[in-house]
């Protein structure tokens, strides 16, 4: 990187169906904590990001980055809307560590959001659906949860894992959830809760499955050496990935696994000079559970096929050998598709600086973040470590 | 999906025709205006595929999306054809429970879906088992 890029600041709404909050309080919400935990004030921020998949068909507005800099009251900097489905929030962050790295910008703001509740939940369903191929997928009667439920089938398959090993990543996440006080869910389930939802496009059940959520969630970016001038510990970018694949699935060789998250991985950590063996914790892109599965091993925690089991051995749950999703994940913490990947970096952020709470992990020091769009089409990657 | 986008794929949707390059030999479904591995120097020529092919994976749709509500509980699939191909498709006429990976299957022509505020109906391909 041309300059080392830090995190200073973190924060983020509860994550929920927050019917008395808009689109604008939430930004603004999420938007304040950041300013207030990095320590700056709103007349330092040189540009935003901002992540968000589909304002347009959720509360029928575009050109959000310009709303949201004129209800911050940051008009006239530069505000840019990312889009990449699910992977809006990663990718804004990406070009905000990017704009820092350049030396063109000093401090930024990595923002994510949605607001999902405003519709009706088959609305959200088909909106969400618009992330996948309509002419050649969704024409053929394809959802999320049918896409993932063909990767599921085909893991199935090819390595024995099975529908219990996916509800494992259902009870961590929850179990999680109950310790964070941002999470929709605090609600322990168990295997069999799992296993007798009902279902949805079969072998997911409604639990194997993240819920509609709203929320927003902001990071300030900065040059590393001003975290290191701050009274706390600085939490530097190591390394960012970010990878596309074909946006259908069945154009792909491989459906047990997302080519687009391998290749990210492998640019995040050659810029990090780490390998998976190296990180401490994770927040990995679990919109479905099965999804978790090909995360950990596509990341490198596990060889391939064996996700499953390395979930069933407890080694994902928070004092195992790689915790993942300490802060309940998407299906735990809830899936605000353009925020998430901005939370999942305030999950890390904190975990980095043991402000994580009951969630903590005992000296971690490295940390990852992967945010996946649609069926994987894109992916993107970062490696954040202590820089103290 | 408004008319003229289901229209405008109808020969591809009705009769399985995909593209093959001239160059490298792969035949390509859905349709593609370049080819991937070729790029540039790819020469893409319309191609009629077989109409036969075997489940690479399945699953059980019982929440439809707007338009296939009356189809429920539905087989989604992804088939690779034998010119090599994979498509998503449903498989039809038949119990969910008694479809498995690998199993063959053949194309039919059958009601795709309805868009429920225009009352257009789409047709298109489905399979089902041999
Ligand atoms: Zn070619």
């Amino acid at each position: 990187m041309m300059r080392e890029v830090a995190i200073i600041g973190v924060g983020m709404t509860k994550f929920g169906e927050l019917w008395d909050l808009s689109f604008r309080q939430m930004i603004i919400e999420a938007g304040a904590r950041a300013l207030e935990d990095a320590n700056i004030d709103g007349k330092q921020i040189d540009a935003m990001y901002v992540g968000n998949m589909s304002s347009g068909q959720f509360i029928s507005q575009e050109h959000t980055a310009s709303l949201i800099a004129d209800h911050a009251g940051l008009v006239p900097i530069p505000s840019t809307r990312v889009e990449g489905a699910c992977a809006s929030g990663g990718l804004a962050l990406r070009q905000a560590v990017i704009a820092v790295a350049s030396g063109i910008h000093d401090f930024v703001v990595a923002a994510g959001i949605e607001k999902m509740t405003d519709v009706m939940s088959e609305q959200a369903t088909g909106a969400l659906a618009t992330a996948a191929d309509q002419e050649w997928e969704v024409y053929a009667g394809a959802t999320f949860p049918g896409l993932y439920a063909l990767m599921a089938r085909r893991h199935m398959y090819e390595f024995g894992t099975t529908e219990e090993q996916m509800a494992m990543v259902a009870v961590k996440n929850h179990s999680n959830a109950c310790m964070n006080p941002c999470a929709q869910y605090h609600m322990k389930i168990t295997v069999e809760n799992v296993l007798k939802s009902p279902p949805v496009v079969l072998p997911l059940k409604l639990l194997d499955c993240s819920p509609i959520t709203d929320g927003a969630a902001c990071v300030v970016v900065a040059p590393a050496e001003k975290a290191r001038k701050m009274d706390r510990v600085p939490v530097l970018v190591a390394g960012t990935g970010q990878a596309s694949d074909t946006i259908s699935l069945h154009s792909r060789q491989s459906l047990t696994g997302l080519r687009a998250t391998v290749e990210a991985a492998r640019m995040a950590y050659k810029m990090a000079g780490v390998g998976p063996n190296d990180i401490d914790v994770a927040e990995v892109h679990d919109c479905f559970t099965i999804a978790e599965i090909m995360a950990i091993e596509d990341l490198g925690f596990c060889k391939k096929g064996e996700g499953g089991k390395l979930t069933e051995e407890g080694q994902t749950e928070i004092g195992g050998r790689i915790p993942v999703n300490t802060s309940g994940g998407l299906k735990g913490k809830g899936h605000p598709v353009g925020a998430t990947g901005i939370a999942q970096v305030v999950e890390i952020v904190q975990q980095l600086r043991g402000e994580a709470g009951k969630r903590q992990v005992k000296g971690a020091e490295i940390g990852l973040t992967h945010n996946v769009g649609g069926t994987g089409g894109t992916a993107v990657v970062h490696i954040f470590k202590r820089g103290d | 999906m408004a008319a003229p986008r289901f229209w405008r794929e109808i020969p591809n949707r009705y009769n399985l025709i995909g593209t093959k390059c001239g160059n490298c030999n792969k035949v390509l479904f859905p349709p593609r205006y370049i080819c991937p591995h070729c790029r540039r120097m790819g020469k893409l020529e319309p191609y009629k595929l077989s109409r036969r092919g075997k489940i690479v994976t399945y699953g059980v749709v019982h929440v439809a999306p707007e338009g296939f509500e009356d189809q429920v509980p539905y087989v989604l699939a992804i088939v690779e054809l034998e010119d090599g191909p994979r498509l998503t498709t449903q498989v039809v006429d038949c119990d969910p429970n008694e479809v498995k990976i690998g199993d063959e299957v053949e194309l039919v022509f059958r009601r795709i879906g309805s868009d429920n505020e225009d009352g257009v109906i789409y047709y298109g391909f489905k399979f089902r088992k041999v």
